[in-house]
């Protein structure tokens, strides 16, 4: 549903991503896992058609991305980004519209839709005619999942989607994102930098540093036979709640 | 531009003044224009006063700028008459040298014109000679000046230079004895009054004629070309207003060179307005009573806020329309963005008057250059300020905009517009304000405004006509802030007001 082919991109000097291949089954999560600045963003950019790989091609919801395409295969897909990416100058229901309204959708059948999916996002309708700045950061977040579902995409793309929110909502919206992918079956591609959501969320984790993917699979190989010190590492980094028990002198 | 609501306001304002006929709408329309020298309005006024007393709507729009202004609007009828000299007219805009009033009425009547017969005094070069040596040597004539090389000439360089100046008439009169002195004409006047002089060069119906008791020399071998004052009207008027051509015919003959004099001396001298002069001038010659006050001064601040409004306003809507999509393409394509940033930049550089003289042979004189002027100075302020706004939207929010699968004009009228949109319109409130000060230029070249009482205070040394302009001035640009202000809550969307910035 995803297929990332040999993809790659430099800015200047500096290599943001070598030649990569990542393929996401169809129905399937796949988490991209990594420290800041390692390309993971980069990536789910290039699947987008927002950043032009410098080679490799890219195959999105099952098309191959060409610029002629580019319009058309980016409404199959959703694009959640943190803090939700709300156009400030538009009311919630404003933003989660503006594609709909450029193709011209009836009234009636626009806001059924918004209905279903500010229900599924459990946002309660009043939000509807706020503004962004009116919103909680996990009010705006949901607001920006309904306007990445509107068109129904087979696919979404996220990237650090609940990167600016407090753990309470992080958790809440932790389930509610997991419930929606799984209800919907979505093809879902999400950025983290974050270990225990990437095991929330992952099938699959592919995990990044400095533009190089260092391991791609499940959550628990990852843990279990890290193939590089750097993944040991970066599963050894989540810091446990409590200091760990002193074991018997 | 002829029935605009100004226009139709002084109209009613004429027709609302006691004693004036009834029936305002049956009137004819006569738009007299004038040149912007003191006796070009004066014989203005005379012709607005005469047209009014003989039943016109009569108005006068005046300092309108040079010859070839007015003979342009003539032409175009943007005026239906006003007065010129004969040899203007055959030397400069018929292009007839010498050619009698017969050829030059026939030349007129080809381009639907008529002129009418001499108003009675010529304006042209002349020699004074202070009333006292004119007396003591007995001089009445030019020819008389042969008998006397000692007389001190004080002439001004370009007098001196001039072919028609002091050459023909050395030549015409065989004055080679004559050792004139090459000065400013300003200081000639000095040195006549301390009696360093006696004579100088002028134009025969100079102010300073009376007020230096000056003898004007009769040119009686005719060496100086012959400029006497005519009027020159549209063949379409006699149609349309009979009796106010018949009426002015009664001017024809009746303003000899005295009382040009006597009238240039009353409103440059005496700051006397110039319709209470002509009036004076018509009701002590021809009887009539004055039809109306001249432009009163509402309806003169009246006419003058409109021709204000239309500069600022034109200006300003043609300079968004170029200067918004500018800033577009300026953030889009960073390099050429740079230079299209430069090029306003070096524009707003260059000084307003400058800017104006420079347009002059593009666009001639009138409200086009200034117009354009301002276009271009409104063109900074706008262009950055898009540019700045929508470099001010943070990446993400393109890129949202981008994934959604919008196409760029779609984002651009949709997200990226609307939220830079405070930011335009905070440019364009600079470049309007700029806009109302700069417009008051705008006089120096004929384009009327709030410059012109100003102009007219800064030639008459009257700073009441100074104010008229300069208050009227700055509580528009006043007015179009708070205007701004106001819009804002329309036009910047209320999301963006909540969110506080400008982002």
């Amino acid at each position: 549903m995803i297929a990332l082919t040999g993809v790659s991109k430099r800015f200047g000097a500096t290599v943001a991503l070598e030649p990569c291949d990542l393929t996401v089954a169809a129905g399937t999560t796949r988490v991209i896992l990594g420290p800041s600045g390692c390309g993971k963003s980069t990536l789910l950019k290039i699947a987008l058609g927002l950043v032009t790989p410098d080679g490799g091609t890219v195959e999105l919801a099952g098309e191959r991305l060409t610029p002629e395409r580019l319009l058309a295969l980016r409404r199959r897909a959703g694009y959640v980004v943190q803090g939700g990416g709300l156009f400030p100058h538009l009311t919630a229901a404003g933003n989660a519209a503006l594609m709909a309204r450029f193709l011209r959708w009836e009234p009636l059948r626009l806001s059924a839709r918004l209905a279903e999916l500010f229900d599924l996002a459990r946002l309660s309708p009043d939000v509807l005619d706020r503004y962004p700045a009116q919103l909680s950061g996990g009010q705006a977040q949901r607001v920006g999942l309904v306007r990445a579902l509107l068109l129904d995409p087979p696919v979404l793309l996220l990237d650090e989607p609940l990167g600016a929110l407090d753990p309470v909502t992080r958790h809440e919206l932790q389930e509610d994102l997991r419930a929606v992918f799984r209800r919907l079956g979505k093809t879902v591609l999400l950025v983290t930098h974050d270990l225990g959501e990437a095991a929330f969320f992952a099938d699959r984790v592919t995990l990044l540093r400095a533009g190089r993917v260092l391991q791609e699979g499940t959550i628990e190989e990852l843990v279990r036979r890290p193939a590089d010190p750097f993944v040991a590492r970066f599963v050894a980094a989540q810091r446990p709640p409590l200091p760990p028990a002193e074991g018997p002198a | 531009m002829t029935a605009t609501p100004a226009f139709l306001a002084i109209a009613a304002l004429l027709a609302a003044t006691p004693g004036r006929a009834a029936e305002p709408a049956a009137a004819p329309e006569v738009r007299v224009g004038s040149k912007k020298f003191t006796e070009g309005v004066i014989l203005g006024e005379l012709a607005r006063q005469v047209a009014g007393a003989a039943g016109a709507r009569a108005v006068h729009r005046r300092e309108l700028g040079g010859t070839r202004v007015l003979w342009d609007a003539l032409l175009a009828g943007e005026v239906d008459l006003y007065a010129e000299y004969t040899g203007t007219l055959a030397e400069e805009l018929l292009r007839m040298p010498g050619a009698s009033d017969e050829a030059l009425r026939r030349a007129l009547e080809a381009r639907g014109l008529r002129m009418g017969a001499p108003l009675g005094f010529e304006d042209t070069y002349a020699i004074g000679v202070a009333e006292a040596t004119a007396d003591r040597l007995g001089l009445r004539r030019l020819s008389d000046l042969a008998a006397h090389p000692a007389l001190r000439l004080g002439l001004s360089h370009e007098f001196m230079d001039r072919r028609d100046g002091w050459p023909a008439l050395r030549d015409g009169y065989g004055l080679a004895a004559l050792r004139p002195t090459g000065l400013d004409h300003d200081l000639a006047y000095r040195g006549l009054a301390a009696g360093d002089l006696d004579g100088t060069d002028l134009y025969s119906t100079d102010a300073e004629i009376a007020s230096y008791r000056l003898r004007v020399l009769e040119d009686d071998r005719r060496v100086f070309p012959d400029y006497r004052a005519v009027l020159v009207w549209r063949a379409d008027l006699e149609a349309r207003a009979p009796e106010v051509v018949r009426a002015l015919g009664r001017l024809a003959g009746r303003i000899g060179a005295a009382d040009m004099v006597a009238m240039n001396a009353r409103a440059r001298l005496e700051r006397v307005p110039e319709a209470e002069v002509a009036a004076a001038f018509l009701a002590r010659t021809l009887g009539v009573a004055p039809a109306a006050r001249g432009e009163g001064r509402p309806a003169r601040l009246l006419a003058r806020t409109r021709e204000h409004l239309v500069l600022v306003a034109v200006s300003l809507l043609a300079a968004i329309l170029v200067a918004v999509p500018l800033g577009v393409l300026a953030e889009r394509r960073r390099r050429l963005g740079q230079v299209v940033l430069a090029a306003a930049g070096v524009v707003q550089t260059i000084p307003a008057l400058a800017l104006l003289v420079l347009l002059i042979p593009l666009l001639g004189i009138g409200a086009g250059p200034a117009l354009a002027a301002l276009f271009l100075y409104s063109l900074l302020p706008i262009v950055r300020s898009t540019h700045a706004g929508l470099a001010s939207i943070p990446a993400e929010l393109r890129e949202s905009a981008a994934a959604l699968g919008l196409p760029p004009m779609e984002r651009l009228r949709r997200v990226e517009l609307p939220m830079a949109s405070r930011a335009i319109l905070s440019g364009v409130k600079t470049a309007a304000v700029i806009d109302v000060g700069t417009a008051t230029l705008g006089a120096l070249i004929g384009a009327g405004g709030y410059g012109q009482p100003i102009l007219t205070g800064i030639r008459l040394d009257d700073f009441g006509l100074i104010l008229e302009g300069a208050v009227p001035a700055a509580l528009l640009a006043l007015a179009v802030q708070g205007l701004f202000d106001l819009s804002e809550r329309v036009l910047v969307p209320r999301g963006l007001r909540l969110a506080g910035g400008g982002r």
